[in-house]
């Protein structure tokens, strides 16, 4: 059983049992105190934060009620745009970048008062599995230091694995909200594409990327998913949540649900990761559900496919750096060419620079069809196999990452296999579908291990039932030694 | 040898939307530089455009007017390059499924001009450069395209001349875009290539980039054309590339050869939805297309006996023939109508713009009304003509000009007084008319027609002073 923490908060600034301000004053103060181990934040905004939690505490003052993510301690991933607070992307070449309007999520967020304490630590661009590629440095694993926090919203994740957070938004191109969760021992929720508007959100791969909360528990990211999954005229590709708010039927249970494995998902598993997947599919038959078992061979595609349009995409959606209108720009050019070229190659880290390349080649003449023409074929391979798979079944159970958090310095000394750690994630970005990470063990070391629960498009209700119930019916959760105490 | 010239346009041409295709940003031309701007029509990271649905109905406007298909299916493309009037690095534009298809223009020699394609698009910035520095305006940045492809059907320079205007009348007169080719919202790439006559094998082309006049276009296709010719008549070879036409000393240069080309690594805009287009909207927007030029000058010449200088006239703008029609509602020959329209009102306008705005003081009811006069006999032609000086001059309606006396008409005693006054007080003309001098009679009606302020009839003026002479 792991309690709300949104909720349980809620009803303290209600009753008055603390303020806003104290509220927020203790984040701030753990946020001194441990970033400098997480370095899960690149900025803090004291004053943002204290501003909105003295507006909440001014309305409990007046004796109104106030909604639940009002006055609540969050963070955002650095790629999510804020009016006036700087959004880095964890890139020099954005080093010093404060857009000038907000993204949809934090609009909404804003108007209900949520107490902003800063922006967290990324991949570069949303470009990696560790955190660390990151200009910044990587952000840590609250359960290791010294281990990775995972990426690409590493930051995040061990800001509210620590909690110096009570949770935070991040985006979730190929696994990126997920993976970190699963590798702090959390909950991260990816939401179908086009339940959450990705206006403001600072685009790697426009057609997988997802805007998502990441929590300390299912019920956390119910509330926040039906707070921000609303259609937003601004991002054509939005088209909100269909149905009923998930919190509404959160509690309902999963007997008679069918829960299905694929195998292909439970190949080079680590042993005790694959041991954790399938222990939580006997705890489902002991809540009543049916598990099934299929094949889902288009998943042996799925890298490849990730790969290459995600890269492809990247390499048009970072064209605009080029030092003319904001951002980092090179000094010393010969002329206009010069400067754009300088201001790339100083601007860019190496991960990102190798995905603009590998991008533009297979959207270039002469290999478009070889590789981007493929790649797309093959993703409707897979859209096809997914909504096969939901005629056998409601929910597909299966591992986050094949593994735990890799230790620091690990991604880079092997770039190869860090990629193919991607390998449970991505086929639902491909797909466009909701999927959930939960803890469900730790390994040898008590570093967590996570499992993702995936569902058919706009079926957010089904995954974060299936997770609510397990999750009530176990008790994964482990306290890091970081952030504000209870 | 004797060449014939082959060429194709690539037309651009700036749609009239109030807003840009994007964003909800003003299309107005000119303004403060980066004043008619905002985060998406500047790229800022994160924002996503939202396409404008007047850009789509504008387009498919523009298609059926010139004979296309419409496609059901249509989606947009990243053209993906370089250059810092783009903010986005890749311009949204469409790619393999644009909006319009098979199209054609007919010419007045009965060829067509078949279209490829006309799809929507956005525009670039412009660069500004000055003292030394070079700043970027993002103002036209965003605004509405569609690009209008011919077939290589063009085979000399009076049909490209009649291709572009016929362009130009056809999106005005459908209210999509005012074409005015000096503030850029039309401009043309001729692609341009030679063959010996008879041949049917297209030969190597050269592509003039953005050309905004028709003289222009004229006198770079003529020069082309001939160093071309002189090209392989001295057993050279026309090397393909990207030439700029340089008005001044109307030559070309090279821009880019062919290896230089862009890669432009098109690929679907993710950011942006299919575009549907149910066959319904389609009727819907054909049933508010104005009847076109073409259609409306073959009436005038069927329906309403106009020669063909005049119906080409007063079709030329939308807003003369418009006023045209109101104007001949109810009145016996529209032929009067359209002298008055071609001689005076014409005259009274300075120039081809002038026309088009067509801004007079009269309306085509205060037209109509002096037209009926002339119909129902009671003023005559002279009258009108001054009346309709002073209506242009004043604004007033004939009612307000005319007095009773004017309008009253002429009664045949008076008429007959006339003529008979004419001849007394006359004596010199009638003698000479007497010894043979035929012309010494149109003085006598002369008398008569201003003694009666224009009232009378001239021949029956005439008629009645030759009786009376005896």
């Amino acid at each position: 059983m792991n309690k709300s923490k949104i909720a349980s908060l809620h009803d303290m600034l209600q009753n008055k049992e603390i303020s806003c301000a104290e509220l927020t004053e203790k984040y701030i103060e753990a946020i001194d105190r441990d970033n400098g181990s997480l370095n899960a934040y690149v900025t803090v905004t004291p004053e943002t934060a204290m501003e909105s939690a003295k507006t909440v505490d001014k309305k409990i003052a007046d004796g109104k009620e106030i909604g639940l993510l009002e006055g609540i301690p969050m963070t955002l991933k650095d790629n999510i745009s804020t009016d006036g607070i700087k959004t880095t992307c964890c890139s020099k070449i954005l080093e010093d970048y404060v857009p000038i309007y907000d993204a949809t999520v934090w609009d909404i967020l804003k108007k209900q008062n949520a107490v902003l304490l800063g922006k967290t630590n990324m991949d570069e661009f949303a470009m990696g599995s560790s955190c660390e590629t990151s200009y910044f440095g990587g952000a840590k694993n609250p359960h290791s230091l010294s281990h990775v926090a995972g990426g690409s919203s590493g930051g995040v994740a061990s800001a509210v694995g620590g909690n110096i957070a009570v949770y935070g938004l991040g985006s979730d191109t190929g696994g990126s909200i997920r993976q970190p969760a699963s590798f702090c021992g959390i909950v991260g929720l990816k939401p179908t594409y086009g339940a959450v508007s990705r206006y403001g959100l600072i685009a790697y791969a426009s057609s997988f990327d997802q805007i998502g909360p990441i929590t300390t528990s299912v019920e956390d990211a119910a509330a926040v998913f039906d707070a921000i999954s609303l259609h937003d005229e601004r991002d054509s590709t939005s088209q909100g949540r269909r149905g009923a708010p998930v919190c509404s039927t959160l509690k309902d249970g999963v007997k008679g649900t069918k829960i299905g494995i694929a195998k292909e998902y439970l190949e080079s598993l680590r042993d005790d990761v694959k041991k954790a997947v399938l222990d939580a599919a006997e705890v489902y038959k002991s809540l009543g559900a049916e598990i099934v078992y299929f094949d889902l061979p288009a998943l042996k595609f799925a890298l490849p496919v990730y790969y290459i349009l995600a890269c492809a995409e990247a390499s048009s959606n970072l064209g605009r750096y080029d030092g003319i209108r904001y951002g980092f720009k090179a000094d010393n050019y010969l002329n206009v060419n010069d400067m754009i070229k300088k201001t790339r190659s100083q601007g860019f880290g190496e991960e990102v620079k190798k995905r603009i390349l590998l991008g533009t080649y297979v959207l270039s003449s002469g290999y478009y069809d070889a590789y981007y023409k493929k790649a797309q074929n093959l993703r409707g391979t897979i859209v096809n196999a997914f909504k096969d798979a939901f005629t056998k079944c409601d929910v597909i159970l299966a591992p986050t990452v094949p593994m735990t958090a890799f230790e620091n310095g690990h991604a880079a000394d092997d770039p190869i296999e860090t990629y193919m750690t991607d390998i449970c994630t991505v086929p639902v970005n491909i797909a466009g579908l909701p999927a959930v990470s939960l803890p469900c063990g730790a390994d040898d070391k008590g570093l967590p291990i996570g499992m993702q629960l995936i569902g058919n498009t706009f079926d957010e209700s089904a995954i974060l039932r299936a997770a609510y119930s397990y999750e009530n019916a176990t008790d994964m959760y482990r306290t890091a030694d970081f952030g504000v105490r209870p | 040898m004797k060449y014939e010239m082959v060429a194709g346009f690539e037309t651009h041409v700036e749609l009239s939307t109030n807003t840009k295709i994007f964003c909800s940003c003003t299309t107005q031309f000119g303004g403060e530089p980066n004043t008619h701007c905002c985060p998406v029509c500047i790229g800022l990271p994160g924002t996503l455009p939202k396409l404008n649905k007047r850009v789509v109905e504008y387009a498919i406007k523009a298609g059926l007017a010139t004979n296309c298909e419409i496609a059901e299916i249509s989606k947009m493309d990243r053209k993906n390059y370089c250059y810092p009037d783009l903010p986005k690095a890749y311009q949204i534009s469409q790619f393999d499924k644009p909006l319009c298809e098979h199209g054609y223009i007919p010419l007045s020699n009965g060829r067509k001009i078949r279209l490829t394609r006309i799809h929507i698009e956005e525009d670039a910035g412009k660069l500004v450069h000055s003292r030394g520095n070079t700043l970027v305006d993002y103002n036209r940045g965003g605004v509405p395209l569609i690009e209008i492809v011919s077939e290589p059907d063009i085979r000399s320079i009076d049909e490209a001349r009649e291709y572009v205007e016929k362009l130009q009348l056809i999106m005005r007169y459908i209210g999509v875009s005012d074409c005015k080719m000096q503030e850029g919202s039309m401009r043309c790439d001729v692609n341009i290539s030679v063959r010996p006559v008879g041949s049917e094998r297209l030969g190597t082309r050269t592509e003039i980039k953005n050309m905004n006049s028709i003289t222009f276009i004229a006198k770079a296709m003529e020069y082309e054309f001939n160093r071309q010719v002189d090209l392989l008549e001295s057993g050279e070879k026309v090397v393909q590339e990207t030439l700029r036409y340089d008005d001044v000393t109307n030559t070309t240069s090279s821009m880019r050869g062919k290896e230089d080309a862009n890669d432009y690594r098109y690929f679907r805009d993710p950011d942006l939805v299919t575009i549907n287009v149910p066959r319904e909207r389609v009727e819907e927007i054909k049933k508010t297309l104005p009847e076109l030029p073409i259609a409306k000058q073959q009436r005038y010449i069927d329906e309403l006996g106009l020669p063909e200088t005049d119906a080409a006239l007063l079709t030329k703008y939308r807003k003369i023939a418009e006023f045209y029609e109101k104007a001949i509602e109810g009145t016996k020959n529209p032929k009067t109508a359209a002298n008055f329209i071609i001689g005076q009102i014409f005259s009274s306008l300075e120039n081809e713009s002038e026309k088009e705005q067509f801004n007079i003081k009269i309306t085509p009811e205060a037209l109509s009304e002096l037209i009926k006069l002339i119909d129902s006999g009671k003023i005559r032609m002279n009258l009108a003509k001054s009346t309709l000086d002073k209506m242009l001059e004043t604004g007033k309606k004939p009612s307000e000009l005319l007095s009773d006396s004017d309008l009253a008409g002429l009664d045949e005693n008076t008429f007959n007084e006339l003529c008979q006054k004419a001849v007394e007080s006359n004596p010199g003309a009638v003698a000479d008319y007497k010894n043979g001098k035929q012309k010494a009679v149109k003085a006598l009606v002369g008398f008569v027609m201003k003694n009666s302020r224009g009232k009378a009839d001239a021949l029956k003026a005439e008629k009645k002073i030759i009786e009376i002479i005896g």
